[in-house]
């Protein structure tokens, strides 16, 4: 049932033995131990566990592994570090933007995919962006208001 | 500079403030380390409120060290001050008290043992990032004179913290610290914790809150792969498994192999507030006032109103590991409180307090009593059966929404005697509801999931109400703040508990408030008076006047225009008529259903630490608020919960949620009051008055939905 399988996870390829089956999120967490993507429901309902694949935003909890081989996955890890910041992660500093930050790692992920595609977003577009992301700690306005930060300084920079 | 006084006699130990009072050794609060940095422990913990980053302020601030130097100790049984439960909005009052005079002793401490090493007076010291420096260019510092021994001594809150003018961290808003990992995916939370030799277990929940194991053929889930054993305790079923996908399919299997015998017991959703009013109760009054005179009652008004059970639908579901080895018990949880959890599962194992450390890592954002510590039960169960390996356990977003302990429903009935001119002579009330907490540690009988499935089954304790002296539950906020002449308030607390409830944020605060702040605005508008300017009539504290007097200001309230479909409204509450004064104005479009489109908060929290904290947490309190008013219902049928998902449990989407914004009263010489709770009853109030405003309905059983409102226009 094991398959090996190909896939680029924040840049490096790397060659993952397992059930084709297996949800990308275990395979990240367990196997990669990329720990930022987060488990909250399983079922693609609550955006904790959203990654960029190929460009776009996806739940890792209901993507399964043979569905992304050959493919480029980006993860919070891989979106910036410390010392040389993605426009969004400087920008949800800046804005305090979270309460607990259980939900932020798939936010910001949606929010880099909106960015990609759209470097100019509208704070309705941002929204709309964010609404299979769910927060529960009620931080949603300063993480828009981090969104529309960093489009501008993306576009800046 | 006053140097400490030597300990109070023991016969009679001085009351200390805060937590330091039971917690009196300064070290358990503090140590400097030979590295330049300060330990500081509290026995508060991190839920998503930035408590940390605040008790981190004060602490620099009564050192006189840079805020970077400060390393929050994780709470733990073993070495941190006892502080309960990080609950009810008392984590400033209790732990911020107690750090700022045990850091003012231990500051002047190391100035008389600097003193004394530099040979010079005490008067002529200063410290400044912990760089102590005397006359003739003479220093030290506390990070040379580190020495355990000079704080293992009690408090004596001798020396006078610093008074709020010379405070120069504690007052700004200074970056959490807890940010930086969670914006750069680092390792954090409990769900992220990897041990040595760590194994995955999953628990088999029955299909129902009293359903009965009748058979389980296990034998086929013992030899599946990667299991290492099935546990099973009574009506307690679990697996330990060598990876989280070993244990889940492992948990499928035992899923076709169990069989369960079915109970009914749950009342019709539909009926609640009715059936709650049947059950029966044990009745308290809450308070009562005669009218000084007698006077002539022109009319009565009776309103009743109601709000449904509510999940706490934190986003990370509930997660914990243990390890049982011959020395002891250790148990990693989000808990709010690390002792009482310990205290529940002494009891429950049968063995000492002392052969368990329970130790906090930080979990998803906590809105009260959530599957934490049941969690935390469940892993130590299997990890008994684990050969001394660490156990992890990790919920389901089903066991998060169905399984943890769920906000009260409520029903409460408001009446007001009138006069002929429609003022106010009496006012009664009276709370149909649980108890709002069923928190462990309290009793000889644990309160954890796992207890009431375990064989012989602990027996189902019912909820209490807190004291009245911290704040009460159920009656929580049910004394309005208005001026009455006669007052009475009477709890009636269910004796039955058809669904498992506990605390949720604000406990019985969210209900009453809605309730008066409905009842009082109906008042005024039967008389044609604005609502806050009737509210403001019946209000003597001056505080109370000022946040309702900003927040409309801010919101524009004397110069809103009535518009088709829009609504303003205004709500207010002191909550626990003791903590933070909160108003809110929202503004509201209503058609069919409800759209909160802007909230206007004003608070006065007495000293602030952390303006931007005090902000975030009167903006996320308000937003939360709104989800609970608008949308939130826990559902279920005649066995058990079914809103088990984001699809059956909806909250509130980023397109849903309004602008907030937030003023903060400045009252730098006022005692510091918690502002977690503070928004949640005025929030729901000022949207059920918006929704009066709008349409001209009052709805008055929550959540103010869609069909409530067309059944309410008739």
């Amino acid at each position: 049932m094991a398959q090996s399988i190909r896939l680029t996870v924040n840049g490096v390829e790397r060659v993952v033995d397992g059930d084709p089956a297996t949800p990308l999120l275990g395979v990240l967490r367990g196997t990669l131990g990329l720990m930022a993507t987060r488990f909250g429901c399983g079922i693609n309902q609550c955006g904790a566990c959203n990654v960029i694949v190929d460009g776009a935003a996806v739940a890792a909890c209901d993507t399964p592994l043979w569905s992304v081989a050959g493919k480029s996955i980006t993860t919070l890890e891989g979106l910036g570090r410390p010392e040389a910041p993605h426009p969004l992660q400087a920008a949800f500093i800046a804005e305090q933007a979270m309460q607990c930050g259980y939900c932020v790692s798939g936010v910001v992920m949606s929010a880099a995919a909106l960015i990609m595609r759209n470097p100019d977003p509208s704070e309705a577009e941002v929204r709309a962006a964010l609404d299979r992301n769910l927060c529960r700690c009620g931080a949603h306005n300063r993480m828009v208001r981090a969104v529309l930060r960093a489009a501008r300084e993306g576009r800046a920079a | 500079m006053t140097t400490p006084s030597a300990a109070p006699a023991e016969d009679a130990p001085a009351r200390l403030p805060g937590s330091l009072n039971t917690n009196r050794r300064l070290s358990q609060w503090l140590r400097f380390t030979r590295e330049g940095t300060v330990e500081v422990s509290s026995g508060k913990v991190e839920i998503g409120q930035g408590i940390l980053t605040a008790l981190a302020q004060i602490a620099a601030d009564e050192l006189d060290v840079d805020l970077s130097r400060v390393r929050m100790v994780r709470a733990n049984t073993a070495s941190s001050p006892n502080e309960a439960v990080t609950s009810g909005s008392q984590s400033i009052q209790e732990s911020g008290s107690a750090l700022r005079h045990a850091c003012a002793e231990a500051r002047a401490i190391y100035l008389a043992a600097a003193a004394q090493r530099l040979g010079v007076a005490v008067e002529t010291l200063s410290i400044e990032d912990g760089t102590i420096s005397g006359p003739h260019n003479l220093h030290t510092s506390y990070w040379e004179l580190a020495d355990d021994g000079l704080l293992n001594r009690e408090a004596t809150a001798s020396v006078p913290p610093k008074a709020p003018h010379e405070r120069r961290v504690a007052g700004a808003s200074t970056s959490r610290t807890d940010i930086p990992d969670k914006v750069f995916g680092r390792p954090r939370f409990i769900h992220d914790l990897v041990l040595p030799q760590m194994l995955h277990g999953r628990i088999l929940r029955p299909p129902a809150p009293g359903a009965r194991l009748a058979a389980l053929e296990e034998g086929s889930v013992a030899s599946m792969p990667g299991v290492v054993a099935v546990v099973r305790d009574g009506d307690f079923v679990g697996v330990v498994a060598e990876s989280e996908a070993a244990a889940l399919a492992a948990l499928a299997r035992l899923r076709r192999a169990a069989t369960w015998r079915q109970v009914s017991a749950l009342p019709e959703e539909a009926g609640l507030a009715e059936w709650m009013k049947r059950q029966p109760v044990e009745t308290t009054v809450v308070a009562q006032r005669a009218a000084p005179a007698p006077a002539d009652v022109s009319r009565t008004v009776r309103r009743c109103y109601s709000r449904p059970y509510l999940a706490h639908a934190s986003i990370g579901p509930s997660c914990a590991v243990a390890q049982w080895t011959d020395g002891g018990l250790k148990v990693w949880t989000h808990s709010q409180g690390i002792f009482n959890l310990r205290a529940d599962l002494a009891v429950a194992l049968g063995v000492r307090p002392e052969f368990i450390v329970v130790e906090h890592v930080e979990g998803a954002g906590c809105y009260g009593h959530n599957g934490a510590d049941d969690a935390a039960f469940d892993a130590v169960l299997l990890a008994r059966s684990a050969g001394g390996r660490p156990v992890r356990v990790q919920w389901s977003r089903e066991d998060e929404l169905a399984w943890s302990p769920v906000g009260a429903a409520m029903a409460i009935e408001l009446e007001a005697d009138l006069d002929a001119k429609g003022e106010i002579l009496a006012w009664r009330c009276q709370v149909w509801s649980n108890g709002h907490t069923s928190r462990p540690g309290r009793a000889k009988t644990p309160t954890l999931l796992a207890a009431a499935h375990r064989s012989p089954p602990a027996e189902a304790l019912l909820p209490i109400n807190p004291p009245l002296a911290s704040g009460g539950g159920a009656e929580r906020n049910a004394v309005p703040l208005y001026a009455v002449p006669a007052l009475k308030v009477v709890n009636h607390r269910l004796m039955v508990m058809p669904i498992r409830t506990s605390a949720l944020r604000s406990l019985g605060a969210h209900a009453n408030v809605f309730a008066i702040e409905s009842l009082m605005d109906e008042l005024a508008s039967d008389r044609g008076e604005d609502p806050l300017a009737f509210r403001l009539r019946h209000l003597s504290d001056p505080r109370a006047k000022d946040v309702l007097e900003a927040a409309a200001r801010r919101a524009g309230w004397s110069s809103r225009r009535k518009r088709e479909g829009v609504g303003f409204g205004i709500g207010f509450a002191r909550y626990k008529n003791a903590g933070a004064y909160c108003a809110v104005v929202a503004e509201i479009e209503a058609e069919r259903d409800i759209r909160v489109r802007r909230l206007v908060a004003a608070v006065d929290a007495g000293e602030i630490i952390n303006p931007d904290g005090v902000a975030n947490q009167i903006e996320g309190g308000a937003i939360q608020a709104t989800s609970w008013t608008i949308k939130e219902a826990v559902r279920f049928n005649d066995t058990r919960i079914t809103s088990d998902t984001w699809e059956s449990y909806p909250i509130l989407t980023f397109s849903e949620v309004p602008s907030v914004e937030v003023e903060i009263l400045a009252r730098p010489k006022e005692r510091a009051l918690g502002a977690g709770e503070a928004a949640q009853g005025p929030t729901a109030a000022a949207i059920g008055n918006a929704l009066y405003d709008a349409l001209g309905v009052r709805v008055r059983d929550l959540p103010l939905t869609a069909e409530r409102i067309l059944a309410a226009m008739g």
